[in-house]
């Protein structure tokens, strides 16, 4: 029993560890912008959940007692991988693109980020420079 | 046998560092470089977590745990940044 608990936890480990290589690989390796954002969003996060697993079950066959503690970072984590990517991918849009070179948005015309009133823009500039 | 997966995994989480340092350093685009360095915090939170697996003690979560809140923000105050010039507006 123990012997099958040491190689579950040594399976998650080796497979976390190669997904996490993968996802710092893939940063250096990939083309574009954002094509680069999969990699560490999607393959890091899964890697470090690799291990966070792992630890789970170390604490429950070798320490004998049950820890969630790492449920909570792997939640967190989980839960704010997409919004750093989503973040990142729009400051790089609206930096670095404009919308004639991204994609067609079919029937919309543009995308939503780029859909902005140019009067809003303004009077929110106005207010910083009086306030 | 778990041992030698740690090891294992710490060489793939220390190579991963290593990399995203230098995409660091040698990256383009600001978007980039914020990119990187967002995935060097969830490597450092990878290894901090192998070293507390290693020890065998229960420390380093609270540190895991802070080190990825930390990360979050700054990530986000940063594409924050890029995206307004400010970050409170």
């Amino acid at each position: 029993m123990e012997t099958a608990f040491e190689a579950l936890i040594a399976f998650f480990l080796i497979v976390s560890g190669i997904f996490g290589f993968v996802g710092s690989y893939g940063l250096l390796k990939l083309k574009d912008s954002m094509s680069r954002l999969h990699a560490p969003t999607k393959a890091t996060t899964l890697g470090v959940g690799g291990v966070l697993l792992a630890s789970i079950f170390h604490s429950i066959a070798i320490e004998q007692y049950l820890s969630l503690h790492e449920l909570l970072i792997t939640l967190f984590l989980f839960l704010t991988a997409p919004v750093t990517a989503h973040f990142i991918a729009k400051a790089h849009i609206h930096m670095s693109e404009t919308p004639e070179t991204l994609p067609g948005a079919e029937q919309d015309g543009i995308w939503a980020t780029h859909d902005v009133p140019a009067e809003e823009d303004e009077t929110t500039g106005d207010k910083d420079s009086t306030a | 046998m778990i041992t030698y997966a740690i090891y294992f995994t710490f060489a793939c989480f220390g190579a991963g560092l290593l990399m995203n340092l230098y995409k660091i350093a040698t990256a383009k685009g600001v978007g980039d470089k914020v990119l990187a360095l967002d995935t060097m915090v969830i490597n450092a939170i990878a290894l901090m977590i192998l070293y507390g697996l290693a020890l065998g003690t229960e420390v380093f979560f609270e540190a895991a745990m802070i080190i990825a809140m930390l990360g979050f923000v700054s990530t986000v105050a940063y594409a924050r940044f890029l995206l307004r010039g400010n970050i409170i507006e």
